[in-house]
């Protein structure tokens, strides 16, 4: 077909036309393309810069590592140590199962640990290493590390976890850390974003967590670039970390293990205590519990297991146990006596065996009587009756706040701040406490049974320790487990002396001697004959229940014949060298029957280790009980004496 | 013969054409698959064989073909036009019964020693139809209802098929082509207002159906045309890609962060950052003025395209050209503003610049067809 060149020229000018439209029309599209480039990366460009910094930096913290807690030798008792652990990082393994099961045949790792290791494994991104297990021996690791190249996407790594070298000797003292739980949580009013980390430890109970401020540290931070998955490029900037501060206990760890192994075999407690400084160089507490099970998450069996004990090993009888002081209160009752002046020193009361009042009738412990008593005699022969007779007297004239007032200056019914969990008060108690707490009146009756420390009194072995301490003393010494906090001395506030004349404390303490060393002496049997170490002590039996009449018919009438959680307590206090006081001692053996059979020379030993400084010879132990002795120590499992490795550092 | 009718003494021969190629053009096509190059290392971090030494390669290749195509008289390019609409529709059907399914879609031929899209052949061919029928064509037949039925066939057969495969970006840029090279060759306005009225109306009608009786599609589809529409309602799903790049490309600023140094495409925040999204990275490296300066690049082609075009008195081959400069501002325009966040993010590469062989090799190609018809274009008296 041919066309004219008109038609032609009248094509091409119409294709011009419109391309030059269409052209135009295109220039138009890209303006607003540029203008919208300009808007986003002009105007705009501050918000996305920040949105894109923000797509970029995380923040992450860097956990401090927690402060040590060395005994006073510089012994740790709670140090940081490395966790060896196996981690797993998913994307690098080709069969999970498989891979799982060829570790575990170099391993054991237990089946809860796996399923938790499934269960964060698909939680989270595959490139995140997920923990299959820690707390491996350095043998596991290197049995992993040999065996590396037949298991890619499995390596081992190590961490900074909590361990209690020392085992159950400080699980009462110290207490444990454990991870951060929801209870945790809930808790604090403005959680510090450190406990969010996963696998960051807090203490739980003791120490750990009442000196968690100090022991915790101040998180570092570090400034991370990620990739959109989330993994972590490299490191911008970092703030390190300010370790924890470590401390230093006033607890002996020799001392320590020795109470702990010497009581071992009962439900007991015993506190050793600085009678000047007031250090507590032991609170044992017996049977105890390994705190490294805790660390790492207990088992539901071991602690049920340790739950349903019960001895209560979970439970510390150093300060959470109150317990009726029995006899041990009885310098209480002497002294309130003397300083009101209702009884001389000298002063001779009879003893027919019991004492009425009103229509009840108040035996003494010896049914037959003691005859006439002076209070040396007393205190040596434990005779309620004198008691009985001093404290009414004190009551008649004076109300029984003369007596519980007494006891609140040597420590008893007070609260010691100390950083132990649970710590109780006891109780003395006064006409007001009863009226308000019981609706009743002061009795007669009361006065009685109190003077013997039974009744309503209770106290807790620290309490009797302190009381004990103060008698020996004669200031008001308070006690402390402190001794420095990252090398700075914790300073000994100078003890007030005791508002008692020394004559009348000086009866007390020779009463006391003659208790541990006199001819009659309830403890006579329990005490050290090294010359310049005696003590001066005190018994105490407690009753828990009165045996019942119907019991008394079925021919029960001793206490080893009652079911063993019926059974008296014994308990012990005592001071020593009696010439220049050094140590004190209160200790309470639950259900173990009479003080002087039960709780004395357990508390005998544990003296003389604190004199000695370490297990005693046997020269200090009376000539007929030498043997029994040594057999006694080469039986027990008395860890010996460790030497510190470092200075607690100041870190 | 609209071209023998013309000065056949003009049109240089031999060896001599080299020196009428379209240089300039050439060179802007160059300077635009070098900012590819650039990028596609930067992507890679640095490492050039990832990505650009293939890309360089096809580039390579691709120019030599160019000029090539550019040394071959115009017409024999028409004569063959119809032919070749029909080897790409025959190749669209073949993909449809036996090709490749990657990515979810089925669009690959395996040639055995590479893969290839017969869509994008498509993309070009239909273009020489399209201005060999106008050619073809008498004038006053041009807005003729009968006549405009052909050329619209010629369009909707194979936007249909790429639609099929399911390609929605090619089965645009396919209807969108077709159309505006019916709109060079001098449609009347008035089909082209009818049918944009008819959309607009129709996409009124679906929204204004939703929640009716007499609701047009169904709510899952509506569901998916309002993630498609607002990105920014779903930002970790659907609107992710969009939501970083814009980011990517707002944080650049003015000068960008330098090259190589674009934190959001090397922390892989950015979606398929060596393809489709490429152009945020270099938004984001070099800035308003790296993304201007590509934009003006592009200008610059359209630009010389249609002053090539309208020196040429040949229906065909200005046609041609104005077609091609079209479908190549098609690519970039929505590539552009989809990463700008103006438009649904629809798979459409940014042209010369995101990494693909065959896109690049038919675009060359396409630009070999212009230059052809620049060499042989002719003259007025």
């Amino acid at each position: 077909m041919r066309r004219s060149p008109k038609e032609t020229e009248q094509a091409a000018a119409l294709v011009t036309r419109r391309g030059v439209i269409l052209g135009g029309l295109q220039l138009g599209f890209m303006g607003v393309l540029g203008l919208r480039m300009r808007h986003m990366q002009v105007t705009e460009a501050e918000n996305y810069r920040l949105l894109a910094e923000e797509n970029r930096i995380n923040v992450r913290l860097i956990p401090p590592s927690r402060g040590i807690i060395f005994d006073r030798h510089g012994i740790a008792i709670a140090e940081n140590a490395q966790n060896y652990r196996v981690v797993i990082v998913r994307e690098d393994v080709d069969d999970v199962d498989a891979t799982i099961a060829r570790v575990r045949q170099l391993v054991e790792i237990e089946d809860r640990d796996v399923e938790r290791a499934l269960r964060e494994m698909r939680r989270r991104s595959p490139f995140v290493p997920i923990t299959l297990a820690d707390q491996l021996a350095w043998e596991d690791v290197a049995e992993l590390a040999i065996n590396a190249p037949a298991l890619p996407g499995i390596t081992p790594n190590v961490g900074l976890s909590r361990i209690y070298p020392l085992g159950p000797d400080f699980a009462h003292i110290v207490g444990y850390v454990g991870p951060v739980s929801e209870r945790d949580l809930e808790r604090l009013q403005n959680p510090n974003p450190l406990l969010q980390i996963p696998e960051f430890q807090i203490g739980k109970i003791g120490v750990e967590t009442k000196l968690e401020s100090q022991l915790r540290g101040a998180a570092g931070t570090k400034r991370i670039e990620v990739n959109a998955g989330g993994r972590v490029m490299r490191e911008l900037s970092r703030d390190d970390y300010t370790a924890g501060e470590n401390l230093q206990l006033t607890i002996d760890h020799g001392l320590q293990n020795y109470a702990q192994e010497r009581l071992a075999k009962e439900s007991a407690g015993c506190v050793v205590m600085d009678v000047e400084t007031g250090d507590l160089l032991a609170m044992a507490s017996a049977p105890s519990f390994d705190p490294n099970l805790f660390v790492r998450g207990i088992s539901s069996k071991d602690y049920n297991a340790l739950r349903d004990n019960e001895y209560k090993p979970l439970f510390n009888k150093t300060v959470q146990g109150v317990y009726p002081p029995g006899s041990t209160f009885k310098m209480m009752t002497a002294l309130a006596a003397l300083r009101k002046g209702v009884i001389g020193p000298g002063e001779r009361v009879w003893c027919p065996g019991h004492m009425t009042v009103g229509r009840r009738r108040f035996h003494c412990w010896k049914r037959g009587g003691h005859g006439w008593m002076d209070l040396d005699d007393a205190i040596t022969q434990s005779c309620d009756v004198y008691f009985y007779e001093a404290s009414k007297r004190l009551a008649d004239r004076f109300g029984i706040e003369a007596l519980s007032e007494l006891c609140h200056e040597f420590g008893l019914g007070e609260r010691f701040d100390l950083p132990l969990s649970a710590i109780e008060e006891g109780l003395i108690p006064t006409t007001e406490w009863k009226r308000r707490m019981r609706d009743e009146g002061w009795l007669p009756g009361d006065t009685l049974n109190s003077s013997i420390g039974q009744g309503f009194v209770l106290t807790s072995p620290l309490q009797l320790a302190v009381m004990t301490a103060r008698i020996a003393s004669g200031r008001a010494v308070m006690p402390r487990l402190v001794k420095s906090i990252n090398g700075v001395d914790v300073p000994i506030a100078e003890a007030p002396v005791m508002d008692i004349p020394s004559s009348q404390m000086n009866a007390i303490r020779k009463a006391m001697w003659n208790v541990s060393n006199g001819r009659r002496g309830t403890a006579r049997r329990s005490r050290i004959v090294a010359e310049g170490m005696e003590m001066a002590g005190k018994t105490g039996t407690s009753q828990v229940r009165n045996i019942t009449a119907e019991e008394r018919a079925r021919g029960v009438f001793r206490n080893d014949q009652l079911p063993w959680n019926r059974r008296d307590h014994g308990l012990f206090v005592a001071y020593a060298p009696y010439d220049k006081p050094k140590y004190a001692i209160a200790l309470i053996v639950e259900h173990g029957g009479g003080g002087s059979s039960a709780a004395a020379p357990p508390s005998r030993d544990i003296l003389a280790y604190a004199l000695y400084g370490d297990v005693p010879p046997l020269e200090a132990y009376p000539e007929d009980q030498r043997e029994r002795i040594k057999a006694m120590h080469e039986e027990m499992n008395i860890r010996p004496r460790l030497k510190p490795e470092t200075k607690p550092s100041r870190a | 013969m609209t071209y023998l009718v013309n000065q056949v003494q003009t049109v240089p021969t031999g060896f001599r054409k080299i020196l009428y190629v379209n240089w300039p053009l050439v060179l802007l096509l160059a300077a635009v698959a070098c900012v590819g190059f650039l990028m596609l290392t930067s992507v890679a971090g640095g490492e050039i064989d990832r990505w650009a030494e293939r890309q360089m390669k096809v580039f390579a290749v691709g120019t030599v073909l160019m000029l090539g195509i550019a040394m071959v008289p115009i017409w024999f390019w028409r004569s063959i036009s119809g032919l070749g609409y029909l080897f790409a529709l025959g190749l669209l059907i073949l993909v449809e019964t036996s090709g490749v399914v990657r990515m979810g879609a089925q669009r690959w031929i395996d040639l055995g020693v590479t893969v290839f899209q017969p869509s994008e052949l498509m993309k070009i061919t239909l273009v020489m139809a399209l201005a060999a029928y106008y050619d073809w064509l008498p004038l006053q037949r041009t807005s003729r209802p009968l006549w405009v039925i052909p050329p619209v066939l010629l369009t909707l057969i194979p936007t249909a098929l790429v639609l099929k495969q399911p390609d929605l970006g090619t089965a645009i840029l396919l209807l969108a082509g077709g159309g505006l090279v019916m709109f060079c060759a001098g449609v009347s306005w008035w089909y082209f207002i009818a049918v944009i009225g008819a959309a607009v109306g129709l996409v009124f009608a679906v929204f204004a159906s939703r929640g009716q009786d007499w609701q047009l599609i169904q709510d899952y589809q509506f569901r998916r045309i309002d993630t498609f529409l607002d990105p920014s309602s779903d930002p970790l799903g659907a609107g992710y890609n969009i939501t970083q790049s814009k980011i990517a490309l707002g944080s650049g600023g003015w000068t960008g962060k330098g090259f190589m140094q674009g934190t959001q495409s090397r922390l892989n925040f950015l979606p398929e950052k060596h393809t489709d999204f490429i152009f945020t990275t270099l938004a984001e490296e070099f800035g308003l003025i790296g993304g201007m300066s590509l934009l003006v690049l592009y200008g610059l082609i359209v630009f010389f395209c249609v002053l090539s075009a309208s020196q040429n008195k040949d229906r065909f081959g200005s046609l041609l050209t104005l077609g091609i400069a079209a479908t190549l501002f098609l690519f970039f325009a929505v590539n552009m503003s989809m990463v700008m966040g103006l438009a649904p993010v629809v798979g459409v590469p940014l042209p010369l610049v995101s990494f693909g062989g065959t896109a690049m090799l038919v675009l060359l190609a396409a630009f070999g067809l212009v230059q052809s018809a620049h060499v042989h274009r002719a003259r007025s008296r």
